[in-house]
């Protein structure tokens, strides 16, 4: 592991376990409970290093959401290890095992990873001002002043200076999604976690989200992309990633994913891209 | 004519009692209020042991009238040693059975408080439980507060109850006038009308506070 890693993935394991539902008859007449398990990661590997941009490809249901989800332990793992700036985070290991560990050690290392969702999840009881400042004082335990200079300066970088008092029903979803960005950045996380962050978007609002996240990978960054954005993560991507069925079958930088990919499940999610409307388009 | 002068005239004997009636609903709001909150969060707790005494509680108060509750606290909780005077009996008893159905107001209110707001905060670095204080509890207290005032005025009808445990509130009052004039007609229209004088304005006012916070949110 070099010294400037900042995301270790190595072997994640992840399967969902989901009780079926069972009709008060079946209990009666004392079927067996029903257990739905999938396997949803299967062993994923991935190194992050510090100012990378890594985008993540993959099919619906490929797990992409859920392994950004795991580098935040906002889902549990069932076996490897995911380190964060060389911390493991969510457990630690005894006698090998994994041992979950407290919620406040593990919230103090989410400080370092900071994470943009598809459906925004601003706090709707707070302005856009308010939202990024709620963290800063909450978690940073900065005074007013200092928190509300800084919360201003993030949302005039991402081109909100002049919304700051909207609440999230006075901004359109584009807005909605740039407050998100600069509250998530204002933490000066280590590396940012993109989660589909355009695709609950009207196709018109689209493009200043990008053109924000771009912006912030030419800042240098780190960041972990999953998006459906073709042209986008061709341009942006240092490296490109493809998840098929809980594994990554492909990774390369995006000039040869692009015009050489190697894996089945690549070139076909790349000629679905190249025959949708949006890609034809640019 | 004569029976309007004299509804008129029982009022000031009953102005006396409004103060008691204030001091009873405001001392069991606050009760209701900081318990509902508590058997709530007992409620969506992870131990199932806190969840089992938080749905035990709001089934036993809800399944009982509060009439009964309120005989209870004052006539037979004395005969194991404790004796509570008329007024923090009455406030008890209306706090403990005003809690059980706040908390459901407040328990719904928390689920509806969206998870991704929980999951943001985590990613912020809150912990579950400041998230929880920070985030989704000063939310469901706006969406509560609609239910939350309608509970008040319901309840300040409701100290009417406490009547029975010798609370000289304004039933009370009204009770002790009749059976020194006989007036029953006149006393017990000036009653209702008192007490419609005290929730006419408190529903306006949960009305302005509702609008209020629907504008913000
Ligand atoms: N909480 C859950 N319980 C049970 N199964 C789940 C849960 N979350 C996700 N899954 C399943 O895990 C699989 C992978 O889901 P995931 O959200 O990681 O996919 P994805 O690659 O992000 O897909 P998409 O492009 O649609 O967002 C899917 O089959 C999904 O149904
Ligand atoms: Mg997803």
């Amino acid at each position: 592991m070099a010294d400037n890693t900042i995301i270790n993935v190595k072997d994640v394991h992840k399967t969902f376990v989901s009780e079926a539902k069972q009709s008060l008859w079946d209990r009666f007449r004392g079927k067996t409970h029903e257990v739905k398990r999938v396997e949803v990661l299967k062993g994923v590997n991935l190194e992050v290093a510090q100012s990378e941009t890594v985008v993540i490809l993959g099919s619906s249901g490929s797990g992409k959401s859920t392994l950004l989800r795991c580098i935040n332990k906002l889902e549990t793992i069932d076996a490897g290890r995911i380190y964060v700036h060389g911390h493991m985070i969510g457990y630690r290991e005894q006698n090998g095992a994994l041992v979950a560990e407290r919620a406040s050690v593990t919230a103090k290392k989410r400080t370092d990873v900071g994470m943009v969702f598809q459906h925004f999840n601003l706090f709707l009881n707070k302005t856009a001002l308010g939202n990024v400042m709620a963290p800063l004082r909450d978690i940073k335990n900065l005074s007013a002043a200092d928190a509300r200079i800084k919360a201003v300066h993030h949302l005039e970088m991402v081109g909100l200076g002049d919304k700051l008092d909207n609440y999230p029903s006075k901004l359109s979803g584009g807005q909605k999604q740039r407050v998100a960005i600069a509250r998530a950045l204002a933490m000066e996380p280590a590396v940012m976690l993109f989660d589909e962050p355009t695709s609950a978007l009207d196709p018109e609002l689209v493009g200043e989200v990008l053109a924000v996240i771009k912006r912030i990978a030419q800042a240098g960054t780190t960041m972990v992309i999953v998006t459906h954005e073709m042209q986008f993560a061709r341009e942006i991507a240092t490296r490109i990633v493809v998840m098929d069925q809980g594994l990554i079958v492909e990774e390369g930088p995006p000039e040869t994913i692009f015009t050489n990919p190697q894996h089945d499940k690549t070139r076909a999610l790349l000629s679905r891209s190249q025959t949708s409307p949006q890609a034809s388009e640019s | 004519m004569d029976f309007i002068t004299d509804t008129l005239a029982v009022f000031p004997s009953l102005i006396g009692a409004v103060p008691i009636v204030l001091q009873l609903a405001a001392g069991a709001m606050i009760l209701a209020l900081v318990l509902g909150l508590l058997v709530a969060l007992a409620r969506i707790s992870q131990f199932k042991v806190l969840r089992a005494i938080a749905v035990f509680y709001v089934e036993v108060i809800r399944g009982t009238p509060l009439l009964v509750q309120l005989v209870y606290i004052f006539f037979v909780l004395p005969s194991i040693g404790i004796a509570i005077d008329p007024i923090p009996a009455g406030i008890l008893g209306l706090g403990l059975n005003y809690a059980a159905y706040l908390s459901e107001v407040f328990r719904s209110a928390i689920l509806s408080v969206e998870s991704g707001q929980t999951e943001a905060a985590l990613s912020l670095g809150y912990t579950p439980t400041k998230a929880l204080w920070k985030v989704v509890i000063p939310q469901s207290f706006v969406v509560s507060l609609g239910p939350i005032g309608n509970y008040f005025i319901a309840m300040v009808k409701d100290t009417a109850l406490t009547s029975v445990i010798a609370v000289t509130e304004i039933l009370k009052t009204a009770n002790i006038l009749n059976s020194q004039t006989f007036q029953t007609t006149e006393i017990y229209t000036a009653a209702a009308i008192l007490y419609l004088m005290l929730s006419l304005p408190l529903s306006r006012i949960v009305v302005l506070l509702e609008r209020k916070a629907r504008s913000r949110g």
